[in-house]
């Protein structure tokens, strides 16, 4: 039985591993009866407009309105595609993972019925490269729905054709940048676009493209067979809607869990995830995956979680995962890590990112290693300063934004650490978290 | 660079390099491109290739589908292997390496025969992944034949930190202890660490919550 604070919505049935197949997709959910009528009976107009109306917001990290994305399609005689955005690499985030591996039919339904909307005729899942078991998922279920007839050509009769492909990525995290994703599948290695043109104009071999993440996607064949209206029954004003929220870090029962948007964090992170471990306090929290920034637990505990809520507290909701800093962390040491994932993962082709994630790294390595002074300090938060906004794509930013608010709102514990690693104190008496904690091994 | 006017709109004007809007477009100098017969390709990697690049509009969209092919093959992508898969999809060799250079998964040095990712991003540091890479180390050294032990960035499965891909299958959460095992069991072609497999754990929701932790 899930937990009261639960709303399973794309997680329904799936503690059933049958739901893999497409037979138990259909016989335990109803799965593919919203793709039979849409190829039969609906009109693309029909579905923009149930899409628009449900107010669903992009699941992958910007939240930007998947019904509008889709409208801004051209219309006209020319090769339009659909691209599923599978390329889940943030630091906390693992949801897409669990709705792919225990409902793949899903996302084929949700990708069939967004095709009609996108009048796409050829569609691709890019999955990161490490997902292979979930890729291989993938590939069976989706040779079923050839096989059924949910895809191929002529769909169910209708003159409407689908080509479905798997694409396996091999591990950059650029890649779920959406014009990088593209650059990606078109064989390249995976460098961001300049925007304009953005991909609904001129996307993948140059036409117009439709992209999304995975749990947008599978939010489509519930929105078109019960209505926009149904929709948003749950969630709040700005954020209809359910969220599968993957929570992780110093919390005793991490995992994913569905709850409806504006659920206090609280009941998230306590009542759902269990709290902090034993004998420790929670201390602080990224709400919204590595690139959000960090939230005091003071400040964040009580916020609805909503788009709105998080971005009206300085931060966001980002792709829906919370990571937990119990009292036990060393936030420079956190800020490191997060830095060090950023810099590997820059692609390399804006200066601000390339070389801003580099000395970000450089300079909180000095911090943690006590060589630096305060001032470096704000020597950080401007170099943080200088890379967000300036470069094509938002990486660099998804760096600044966190380790900026970690020096802000942290300022005192950099500080300490410094100094601590400089052995000008005693560790012991002045730095909160004991030397045995982690990061004391940089 | 004239400015771009406004967010949404569509200017096919810009007069920027095709490579800043596009990203990379592959050479395409025939000199350059090795002849299917120079690079002696074994014909099931040729078929492989060719029904890999029959799935897309472009078929050079299967560079990477190609090169997974060609690491499967070889065990890593070899310098050979690169030239047979570029004399199969018609680019240069370089092209396609400067492909498999820019991601993490494609090899091209040689690699032991099984590969572990022990995550060390955020949650797993958290839960003990320094330990465990560490101890995965230790239990793989000296057989550089044999195992490919390396530290990754986030893994997507912070749910069970900390955790390792062993031969593209996650499984978490482990102790350091278990390094030992796995690398054992991958020793005498035993399953490995099966408790701990990813694929047989049920919904987080779905498991009884542990007592004290209340709102």
């Amino acid at each position: 039985m899930p937990h009261q604070l639960e709303t399973r919505v794309l997680l329904e049935g799936a503690e059933d591993v049958r739901l893999r197949t497409l037979d138990g997709y259909k016989d335990l959910v109803g799965g593919y009866a919203t793709l039979e009528r849409a190829y039969k009976e609906m009109e693309q107009d029909e579905i923009l407009k149930e899409l628009e109306d449900s107010g669903l917001r992009g699941r992958g990290g910007a939240g930007f309105a998947m019904g509008k994305k889709a409208s801004f399609l051209p219309r006209g005689d020319m090769e339009k595609y659909l691209c599923c955005n599978a390329d889940e690499s943030e630091p906390g985030a693992f949801k897409d993972r669990e709705l792919m591996q225990r409902n793949p039919h899903q996302l084929i339904e949700g990708i069939a019925i967004a095709a009609l909307a996108a009048d796409a005729g050829r569609a691709f899942i890019f999955i990161r490269g490490e997902y292979d078991e979930q890729a291989d998922i993938l590939d069976a279920a989706v040779a079923e729905a050839y096989e059924a007839g949910y895809l191929g050509t002529n769909i169910l009769g209708r003159h409407r054709d689908l080509e479905l492909v798997v694409h396996r990525g091999a591990g950059a995290y650029i890649c779920g940048e959406e014009t990088a994703l593209l650059d990606a599948l078109e064989g390249k290695r995976g460098n961001p676009r300049l925007k304009p043109p953005f991909p609904a104009v001129q996307g993948l071999y140059g036409g117009p493209t439709l992209i999304n993440n995975v749990e947008t996607l599978s939010n489509v064949p519930r929105i078109v067979s019960k209505g926009a209206q149904w929709f948003r029954g749950f969630g709040t004003e700005q954020s209809p809607g359910t969220k599968v929220v993957s929570i992780s870090g110093g919390v005793r029962r991490p995992g994913n869990y569905e709850v409806e948007l504006g659920i206090p964090t609280r009941e998230l992170i306590y009542g759902l995830a269990g709290g902090p471990l034993p004998g420790r306090e929670i201390k602080a929290f990224y709400p919204g995956g590595s690139s959000s920034p960090v939230l005091t637990a003071e400040e964040g505990m009580d916020l609805p979680y909503s788009f709105e809520a998080m971005a009206e507290a300085g931060s966001m909701l980002g792709s829906g995962s919370i990571i937990v800093a119990d009292d036990r962390v060393s936030i420079p040491h956190m800020a490191l890590r997060t830095a060090r994932f950023y810099h590997h993962e820059s692609c390399g082709k804006c200066a601000p990112c390339r070389e801003g994630t580099n000395w970000t790294v450089k300079m909180l390595e000095r911090v943690v290693r006590g060589e630096a002074t305060p001032m470096d300090l704000d020597i950080i938060s401007s170099v943080q300063d200088n890379i967000m906004g300036h470069c094509l794509c938002v990486l660099g930013d998804s760096m600044a934004m966190p380790v900026a608010a970690m020096v802000r709102k942290f300022r005192g514990e950099f500080e300490q650490v410094m100094a601590a690693a400089a052995g000008m104190v005693d560790p012991h008496v002045v730095v909160q978290a004991p030397p045995e904690t982690l990061g004391a091994s940089v | 660079m004239t400015p771009v006017d406004g967010p949404g709109v569509s200017n096919p004007n810009l007069p920027v390099d095709r490579s800043v809007t596009e990203g990379r477009v592959p050479s395409a100098d025939p000199e350059q491109i090795p002849q299917l017969a120079e690079v002696d390709c074994p014909p099931e990697l040729q078929a492989r290739i060719e029904e890999l690049a029959a799935r897309y509009p472009d078929r050079r969209s299967a560079s990477l589908p190609a090169l997974w092919a060609v690491q499967e093959r070889y065990g890593w992508c070899t310098p050979e292997g690169i030239r047979q898969a570029a004399a199969v999809l018609r680019f240069t060799p370089a092209y396609l390496e400067s492909v498999a250079s820019f991601y993490d998964l494609f090899h091209t040095r040689k690699v032991g025969v099984h590969k572990v990712h022990v995550c060390t991003n955020i949650s797993c540091w958290m839960r003990g992944a320094d330990e465990l890479l560490d101890a995965f180390k230790a239990a793989a050294a000296g057989d550089d034949d044999q195992f490919f032990v390396t530290g990754f960035e986030c893994l997507g499965a912070c749910d069970i930190a900390p955790m390792a891909s062993i031969d593209d299958r996650y499984y978490g959460p482990l102790e350091a202890a278990e390094a030992g095992v796995a690398i054992e069991q991958l020793r005498q072609g035993a399953e490995v660490l099966p408790e701990k497999a990813l694929a047989k754990r049920g919904l987080a929701g779905d498991s009884p919550t542990p007592s004290g932790g209340g709102v």
